[in-house]
């Protein structure tokens, strides 16, 4: 199957063709929200960073969001006096092709004024992004799908979890780009993820990645392990783990990729969230959205969400695919729901009858069917410090 | 008919529950008689042999954990009764700071 989708300046393909309002300061929030709010189109979507400080990790993620193949034009709105360089990053969007304006909210006059100005400049950008649209077609293999867990339960690494690896093995196989994540999740994998690498040095890479994972997580006092997690029939990280792990799916691993990080290939990545060394500004991944942002930032066009507790998030830039381990929360909570994968539990479905349900839907949502996530209104977006996280040369995967 | 309680690996000592299970259920999984004796929701453990404190816990056919005290075949394993051997779990009620 084929379906249209966006031709880049920079060769990659998007199925969506997003117009960003990026707030580069909590102080410039509010006038971006109005913004947004006023224009009430799904199209026009929200995303900031709060601080104040710079960030090379947040330059970063927001050079990777604006440039991404989903995304058609940017309108940055600062505050003025913010660390936040909004000309580096205005600079990089606009070397990708895409229309850029900025507003600065005390030049402009004040929060009136700026929504006016930023209203007139969204627009102004929606229109010359609609100018710049080339549609070709798309396949399969020019797809980057991440993957991620969220509100998981004892239901999720026997359904939702094994139902996407076998879609991953299928979009592998069809020569795709498949990320999954996250290292802290990946605690007591890592001896059979290295048996998996495409290579000795991947190898290495994705076992020194557990450990600092780990070693960062036991600083923080806390695993990825959270309360309804317990309430769920999880009962330590390592359990977790395995259930997590079961997303990969069972192709060769090609490498490690960190946030902002485009896969240099096709075939199946692990992503890193947690920065080396000692841990600097907080956890490496506050709530399952500021994963969904780094899965993004490496390109991700669609992210496969598995929950079993019954997670209703989405995203802004690119669409997010429920898939629902849990037959009783896909009982309570269908409308948030794009897939039931709770019927391999309950003897109605296999798992290779549910991972190629999950390759048509993803092959429909590229071609711009709208997941429930989507429908309901839902872009969640967050990003915070972070110590940034430059790509070792162990990282890529070896040339065949 | 689907299963009431899975095994994941034939390496197992525990199994998964496809639904809640009641006190006073009896059934059979790969050949191992299980009595319920509490509540146990879908997705949940109950121990597949008899298992004594210090015994590794077994799931998808590698250690998930260690038994802090014994349990009968049957028993509901959890929190109360295992352990992580990485990182300790946390509950709602956990200390907002630990680092």
């Amino acid at each position: 199957m084929s379906w249209q989708g966006w031709l880049r300046p920079d060769g990659r393909k998007g199925i969506r063709d997003a117009i960003l309002v990026v707030y580069l300061v909590e102080c410039a929030h509010h006038v971006a929200r109005r913004i947004v709010d006023r224009m009430d189109d799904p199209r026009v979507q929200l995303i900031g960073f709060p601080g104040c400080y710079p960030n090379d990790y947040a330059l970063a993620m927001m050079k990777a969001l604006t440039t991404h193949p989903n995304v058609g034009g940017v309108v940055l709105m600062s505050l003025g006096c913010e660390s936040f360089n909004r000309e580096a990053l205005a600079a990089s969007a606009r070397e990708a092709g895409r229309p850029v304006e900025t507003v600065v909210i005390q030049q402009a006059g004040g929060t009136r004024a700026s929504i006016e100005a930023g209203l007139a400049a969204v627009a102004r950008v929606q229109d010359e992004a609609d100018r710049r649209a080339v549609r070709v077609p798309m396949l399969r293999s020019e797809l980057v799908i991440g993957t991620i867990c969220g509100g998981s339960d004892g239901t999720s690494g026997i359904t939702g979890n094994p139902a996407v690896g076998r879609a991953f093995d299928t979009l592998v196989d069809a020569g795709a780009v498949c990320l999954f994540e996250e290292t802290g999740e990946m605690i007591g994998c890592e001896g059979h993820m290295a048996e998996r690498a495409a290579s000795p040095e991947v190898a290495d890479a994705l076992v020194a990645s557990v450990q600092q994972a780990e070693r960062y997580y036991r600083a923080m006092g806390y695993g990825s392990f959270s309360p309804g997690n317990a309430e769920g029939g999880l009962t330590s990280q390592e359990e977790k783990s395995a259930g997590a792990y079961a997303k990969s799916g069972s192709r060769a691993i090609a490498g490690v990729i960190r946030p902002a990080e485009q896969a240099p290939g096709p075939g199946l990545y692990l992503l890193d969230v947690v920065p080396l060394g000692a841990p600097k500004f907080g956890f490496p991944n506050i709530v399952d959205n500021a994963e969904i942002g780094e899965l993004i930032a490496c390109g991700a066009h669609i992210n496969l969400f598995v929950t079993g507790r019954g997670s209703v998030v989405g995203s802004a830039i690119s669409p997010v695919i429920k898939v629902c381990a849990n037959p009783d929360t896909y009982a309570r909570m269908a409308d948030d729901m794009d897939v039931n994968a709770g019927r391999i539990l309950t003897g109605e479905a296999t798992l290779d009858e549910v991972g190629a349900e999950i390759v048509a839907l993803i092959e429909g949502v590229a071609a711009g069917a709208q997941t429930k996530s989507e429908a309901l209104g839902h872009q969640e977006f967050v990003l915070t410090y972070k110590a940034s996280m430059p790509a070792g040369p162990a990282c890529l995967p070896r040339v065949a | 008919m689907s299963a009431i309680a899975i095994r994941l690996s034939p390496a197992d000592n525990v199994v998964v529950c496809c639904r809640t299970v009641e006190p006073g259920e009896r059934f059979t999984v790969d050949g191992h008689t299980l009595a319920v004796t509490e509540r146990v929701e879908l997705g949940h453990k109950l121990a597949l042999t008899p298992l004594a404190a210090g015994d590794k816990v077994l799931k998808y056919g590698m250690p998930i954990g260690s038994m802090t005290e014994a349990a009968d075949a049957g028993a509901w394993i959890h929190l109360h009764n295992m352990k992580s051997d990485y990182m300790p779990a946390h509950l709602r009620d956990a200390a907002g700071d630990h680092a």
